[in-house]
């Protein structure tokens, strides 16, 4: 160990999720320790495997120590700074093979990996602009400003193929052009941070972890396109990439890359922070538009489309988070380099934030093409506990369920529409057995009926409609002819509404529908729920020859339904029990004499 | 109360596009957003009071009722739901004495549910005042309000 003659230093993982399992005290404890040493210990942004953390990795060797607590940091510091000897104990456990790996790069969740967007994140210090700087960072803004013309951006970033990363996968290269052709006093820029799917936070761990590389991106779509105003439209639920932006709009103003007269070009760029106040349907450009100017989220009818008339009426450039933040790679490596990976018609990479009932939840970034497989068993592990694998959600409220049979599709932009779901915004949730796929539909559908802004009918009452029979189905009063209405529902919905909104809400209903319809039919038919999910058409029981009557169920069940004298065997009194599950959880694991049923059998 | 809004507003200037961060900057101070402090922003701002409600009603983020100490945010994310998000919401309501929206009488706890807090790799999670706690179930959250109010005794 220390080879190389680099300095030597600790990151510690500062991610949201990391932080709330204490990283922030393991940061404190080892700044402490090192106090008197000539060692670096730094703060990074989301260093990917969540799942693991607080993650505390060392350099330049690369171990990595997972699952960390503040006790460990004495031994850390003794054993491996001090005497080159790595805590073997805090090594990262491979579940499988039992086997202990000392160093991150030979772990699988990173192995399969190809961090392009998120090379930096987890390596550098988010609030230090020095450390972007020192890995090449404000380097493609200097030469798209002193050795390209506009011009030759453009051809650049259209000969990449990028498409934007914000979902629905628009050509960037074009969408750049028309913002450059417009003409106009006055043009925009906006960065949609909004990233409201539920179950996705790829979006926030760039902002976290690396916002200089986003903040350069749009310094060079603003000076190309010719925008003197910019705007990052950030969720206000995300304190801490809100706090990280600023710091970083900071140092890179005092730093002359922002402000006036950016790398004695003649050319002047402002960018602000916009925090959106929650709202899904402001992802929509449109309704992100409204919103900046102080209206009420509402999107409205395209065309025109920003790059002709948005913000104000001005032409304006409208991209994601990621969709900016790949754009210094491709200045700096060259369009070969970007168009290598991928699939034809999906260039470059894609990040995802994997999580639900994996064993490796966290942020992964794979090149397009990837498979499902590959990205469940390969990456993430495969399910939790091994539990058996049922689908796969992917692209949040807009996108759609897809079934082991589908395993084997590679992840693109085409590929997903056509299997009925959508990159969306890269939130993959897998799920068991143990979920229901009328409960998912149902879930998903209840999420876009509240946040359908109201403004077009068919989405505001349209998603109204299904909501009331997807929970006419789950509280058993489904009937048969309501699956025929749904689907009705749904394609009118996708033809007649306004917005992206409801024109893809429908589809998580679509793909359960297509395929898992036999759920649907147990449910409204045999009234009975296999993955014990939708209380009304699940019982409880007491299996007499298990219960000790210990008493605890009686003493805890809300609705006084169960009966039975100490020590023993109680009884749930059927008419009264409203399936809660309290009994179930509360009853002593080596006991274990409830029992749930799907269907009502036992309840008669 | 008119005196503490134009101090609120002082870093505005008065342009009907301010709204949204006017009216968070009210509610980051006075905690929810009072019937006359909407009408003061529309005064300010220029804008009719019904734009001004209609905005204030249209984002999730703006509240009209003063809230708890402790603001309990449940996630019911996709990520959050599929582990049993609805458990901890249902216990957290018993452990606390209200339902999802409500404030307790004694303004120590207010129980919301949101979607997605950003750590799907913690679900289900919740966070207390911006803290997040993650993998929850019913032993640990009990221990959590345990331990809130222990902290609410000793401050007495
Ligand atoms: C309901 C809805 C929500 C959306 N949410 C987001 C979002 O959170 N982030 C995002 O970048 N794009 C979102 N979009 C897509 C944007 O409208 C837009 O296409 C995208 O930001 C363009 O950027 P890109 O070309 O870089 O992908 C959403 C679209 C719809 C219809
Ligand atoms: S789903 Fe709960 S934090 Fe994202």
């Amino acid at each position: 160990m220390n080879k190389s003659n680099k300095s030597r230093e600790i990151l510690v993982c500062c991610g949201t999720g990391c932080v709330s399992a204490k990283a922030d005290k393991i940061l404190d404890a080892l700044k402490q320790e090192t106090k008197n040493k000539k060692i670096n210990v730094k703060p990074t942004g989301c260093h990917g495997f969540c799942q693991e953390g607080p993650l505390v990795i060392t350099e330049p060797d690369g171990i990595l120590y997972s699952r960390t607590k503040t006790e460990d940091v004495k031994e850390i510091i003794n054993s491996h700074i001090e005497n080159n000897k790595p805590v073997e104990r805090l090594f990262y456990h491979e579940p499988k093979t039992g086997g202990k790996i000392p160093h991150y790069k030979d772990i699988q969740f990173y192995k399969k990996q190809n961090r392009v967007i998120l090379r930096n994140c987890g390596h550098v210090n988010p609030e230090d602009i020095n450390e972007y700087i020192e890995k090449g960072g404000y380097r493609a803004i200097e030469k798209a400003l002193k050795e390209m013309t506009p011009e030759k951006v453009l051809n650049m970033i259209n000969g990449s193929s990028l498409r934007g990363l914000g979902g629905a996968g628009f050509h960037t290269g074009l969408k750049w052009r028309f913002c450059y052709n417009a003409k106009a006093d006055e043009k925009y820029i906006i960065c949609n941070g909004d990233e409201g799917d539920p179950g996705s936070f790829q979006d926030r761990s760039v902002f976290e972890g690396d916002p200089h590389s986003v903040i350069e991106g749009i310094i060079i779509a603003a000076t190309t396109i010719g925008a003197k105003k910019g705007f990052i439209y950030v969720r206000a639920e995300y304190p801490l990439a809100v706090k990280r932006l600023k710091i970083a709009l900071d140092q890179a103003q005092k730093k002359g890359f922002l402000g006036k007269n950016i790398f004695d070009s003649n050319k002047d760029f402002d960018l602000e922070i916009f925090q959106g106040a929650g709202a899904f349907v402001c992802g929509e450009e449109t309704a992100l538009i409204a919103s900046i100017e102080g209206k009420r989220g509402a999107p409205r009818h395209r065309p025109p489309f920003p790059a002709e008339s948005g913000l104000w009426g001005k032409p304006t450039l409208l991209n994601n988070v990621k969709t900016y933040a790949s754009i210094p790679n491709i200045i700096n490596n060259g369009v070969e380099w970007f168009t290598k990976m991928g699939t034809d018609n999906s260039k470059g990479t894609a990040i995802f934030s994997l999580t639900g009932e994996v064993a490796n939840c966290g942020l992964v970034e794979v090149p397009m093409g990837m498979t499902l497989r590959e990205i469940i068993y390969g990456i993430g592990g495969g399910t939790t506990d091994n539990k058996k694998f049922k689908e796969i959600q992917i692209g949040g409220p807009s996108g759609g369920c897809l079934p082991e049979s589908l395993l084997d599709l590679p992840v693109d932009f085409d590929s997903l529409k056509e299997a009925g779901a959508m990159m969306g915004s890269g939130g993959m949730v897998v799920m068991d057995e143990s979920t229901c796929m009328v409960d998912v539909s149902k879930y998903f559908l209840d999420f876009t009926q509240k946040e359908s802004c109201g403004y077009c009918s068919p989405c505001r009452l349209g998603t109204k409609q299904m909501l009331d029979i997807l929970n006419d189905i789950v509280e058993g009063k489904g009937k048969p002819e309501d699956m025929d209405l749904l689907m009705d529902l749904a394609i009118s919905i996708k033809a007649g509404s306004l917005c992206g909104l409801g024109q893809t809400a429908p589809n998580p209903i679509i793909t359960t529908i297509k395929y898992f319809r036999q759920e649907y039919e147990e449910h409204i038919n045999d009234k009975l729920c296999r993955a014990k999910k939708c209380k009304a058409l699940i019982s409880f029981y007491i299996n007499p020859e298990k219960c000790t009557g210990c008493h605890l169920c009686f003493t805890n069940c809300p609705e006084n339904a169960i009966e039975g004298e100490a020590k023993k065997p109680h009884k749930i009194i059927q008419h009264k029990c409203t399936r809660c599950g309290i009994c179930f959880e509360k009853c002593p694991p080596k006991i274990s004499a409830i029992e749930s049923y799907a269907g009502e059998k036992i309840r008669i | 109360m008119e005196k503490e809004l134009n101090k609120i507003l002082s870093s505005f200037q008065g342009k009907s596009n301010e709204l949204i961060p006017a009216l968070q900057q009210i509610q980051e101070e006075l905690g929810y957003l009072p019937g006359d402090a909407m009408l003061y922003a529309a005064e300010f701002l220029n804008v009719p009071e019904s734009t001004v409600f209609g905005v204030a009603s249209f984002y999730a983020q703006f509240r009209f009722t003063p809230v708890g100490k402790n603001m309990i945010m449940v996630c019911k994310g996709t990520a959050c739901h599929v582990k049993g998000a609805e458990k901890v919401l249902d216990e957290i309501s018993r452990q606390v004495g209200i339902e999802d929206g409500e404030t307790s009488a004694d303004m120590q706890y207010t129980l919301e549910s949101v979607a997605c807090i950003g750590c799907c790799a913690l679900a289900p999670c919740i966070t207390i005042n911006s803290e997040v706690h993650g993998r929850l179930n019913a032993k640990s959250i009990e221990k959590i309000f345990k331990r809130k109010k222990a902290e609410e005794k000793t401050n007495e």
